[in-house]
Order: structure tokens, then sequence, then C-alpha cells
């Protein structure tokens, strides 16, 4: 009795693991896709080019910096390193935070792995919204500051 | 009847989801074979960044395949639909938005585990304030404060979850309202 309830357990854990492959293996493809454009991405567009698109006006740089973020990808320690070389070059930092929030927030180079996984619809609310939330963030966040300093 | 129809639907969306995979992967080998022509030197630069970030989403790949294996194990959809369903409420927020922020690894890895998450019964709209709140990074704040200093630190943590609420908010609305018309 005691043997059979063993030899279940076994099995319901070995399915659990096998449909757990199952379905990590079909997301697979679109997953290595997005690491294949991101080694693109990264040796293609160099960080001082991305630098180099600010203007001076405030809120054409919070749009840019936004876009610039939802565009680029990678870790996050890397957006901090250009925030923080955006700031010696006096971008404004309205528009340094926005670039810092987009690039963590929105995935324009995730998208197709984001559309495919968990649905189109999803994945263009979902992004859309990112990327005006990280204007008001950005904006909120140096306003707050502003009036605590 | 309906219990029949469902796994067949998630088996058809899963049969999707693979070509769709298949066809954006061939189109990404397809631009490397392009870029092979034109800048090679630029594409061995890529290739090796590729396959630095593979190797470093490795361990975080594996876990997600563990802790998949587990949900299935032991997280029925009446488990899922009791902290994260439809009647969760702040409970549920909260738990999204805290597991947002201590979850680790790029955020792509986790989509599939969200999709069956989604598929038992998972909120869209803690979906997407989940996926937000991963762009907090609790390891990654010190050096964000070595930039720009503590109260800016402070503010900009504070504000971003108080937006993953409102876009999850949002999500849910929007969804509601396209799925209402349709």
């Amino acid at each position: 009795m005691n043997h059979g309830k063993q030899n279940d357990d076994k099995k319901t854990i070995v399915s659990s693991f096998y449909k757990a492959l199952r379905s990590f293996g079909t997301a697979f493809p679109v997953l290595l896709g997005v690491v294949l454009l991101l080694g693109l991405f990264r040796s293609f567009v160099p960080s001082r080019i991305l630098s180099a698109v600010f203007t001076g006006d405030l809120l054409r740089d919070t749009v840019i910096g936004s876009l610039i973020g939802s565009i680029s990808g990678g870790n996050a320690v890397t957006s901090y390193i250009i925030g923080g070389e955006l700031a010696k070059q006096n971008v404004s930092l309205i528009a340094i935070t926005a670039f810092i929030v987009a690039w963590v927030t929105v995935g324009i180079i995730q998208f197709p792995a984001e559309a495919g996984i968990l649905g189109k619809r999803f994945a263009c609310v979902r992004n859309v919204l990112a990327f005006f939330l990280s204007i008001l963030v950005s904006i909120g966040t140096v306003k707050t500051l502003m009036v605590i300093q | 009847m309906r219990q029949k129809r469902e796994p067949r639907n998630a088996e058809n969306k899963g049969k999707k989801e693979k070509t769709y995979g298949i066809y954006f992967l061939c189109s990404i080998i397809f631009l490397y074979l392009l870029l092979f022509v034109l800048e090679p030197v630029n594409l061995q630069k890529a290739l090796r960044a590729s396959w630095h970030v593979l190797v470093h989403i490795c361990p975080a790949l594996l876990f997600i395949i563990l802790f998949m294996g587990i949900m299935n194990c032991f997280v029925n959809p009446r488990t899922v639909s009791k902290y994260v369903g439809k009647g969760s409420g702040i409970k549920g927020w909260f738990l999204a938005v805290c597991t947002g922020i201590l979850s680790h690894g790029p955020i792509y890895v986790w989509y599939p585990l969200l999709r069956d998450l989604r598929n038992q019964g998972m909120k869209s709209g803690l979906v997407a304030v989940f996926l937000y709140n991963r762009a907090i990074k609790i390891p990654l704040l010190p050096l964000m404060v070595h930039y720009f200093g503590i109260p800016y630190v402070v503010i900009l943590t504070g504000l971003m979850i108080i937006a993953s609420i409102v876009q999850g908010h949002a999500v849910e609305m929007i969804e509601r309202q396209i799925s209402n018309e349709t």
C-alpha cells in the first residue's frame, strides 16, 4: 500500500518536471532569439551613440530618454553607468530618470518573446503603459526631490 | 465537455507559440547570416556577447525550470486563484510586488512560468505588476545610490511601486474592455 503511494508520488514528480521542461522547451526558441538579438544590440550600438542624441530641451530629452531606454536592453547596471555619464554631460535628471526607468520596464528587444509567450495584446498594452509611466515616474521623482531639497 | 476543450486549447496555444518562436529564431539567424557577409568583425563580437549572455542566464534558466517543476507538483489552479487570482484582493497585489522585487535573472526567463501561472488563474494585472517590479533590483540599489544619492533612490523606488500598481489596474481595465467588445 505504502509502496504504491511512493510510486504514485514518484510518477507525479517525474511528470511535473517533464511538463515543466516541455513548457520551457516551447518558449526556448524565442528566448534564444532574444539572446541573439541582445548580442547584436550590444556590438552594433555602443553607449557613446546613446549619449550623443540628447539635445538640451527638457521635454524632448525626456521623451528621447524614454525611447532610448525602451529600445536598449541588458543589465540595469549599464543603464546606471550611462545615466551617471549623462549627468556629467549636464543632461537633465528627468531625462536620465526616464531613460533608466524605461531601460528596466519597457522591453522592445524582449517584445517578441513577451508577445509570443504572454500574448500580443498583453505585451503591447504593458509596454505602451510602461513607456508613458517611465515619463510620469521621472517627472514625479525629480519634482519630489526638488521639493524635499 | 469544457474540461476536455481546455487542455486542447492549451495544446494549440503551445503549438502556436512554438511555431512563432521557430519563425522568430529563424529570422534572427537569417539576420546573422546577412551581417556575416556585411560586417563579419562586429558579428563575431555579437556572437561573443550573445554567448556571454547565455552563460550568464544559464543558472537562472535552471532555477526557473526547477521552480516550474515544483509549482506543477505542489501548486494547483485553486491555490493560484486563492493567492493571485480574481479573489486574491490586496494580498495578491502585495505578493506580486514582493515577488517581483525579489525575483532574479533577466525578465524574459520568467515569461514561461508567468504564462503557466496565468493559465492556472493568475490575473493579468498581477503579471504586469510582477514584471514592473522586476525593475527594482535590491542588490543594485547601492550602485544607484552611488550615482544619484539616497533621496533620489528612495523616491524613485517608491514611485515605481506605485506605478506598477497603476499599470496592473490599467492592464486589467484595458483587457476587460477589449474582451467585452469582442
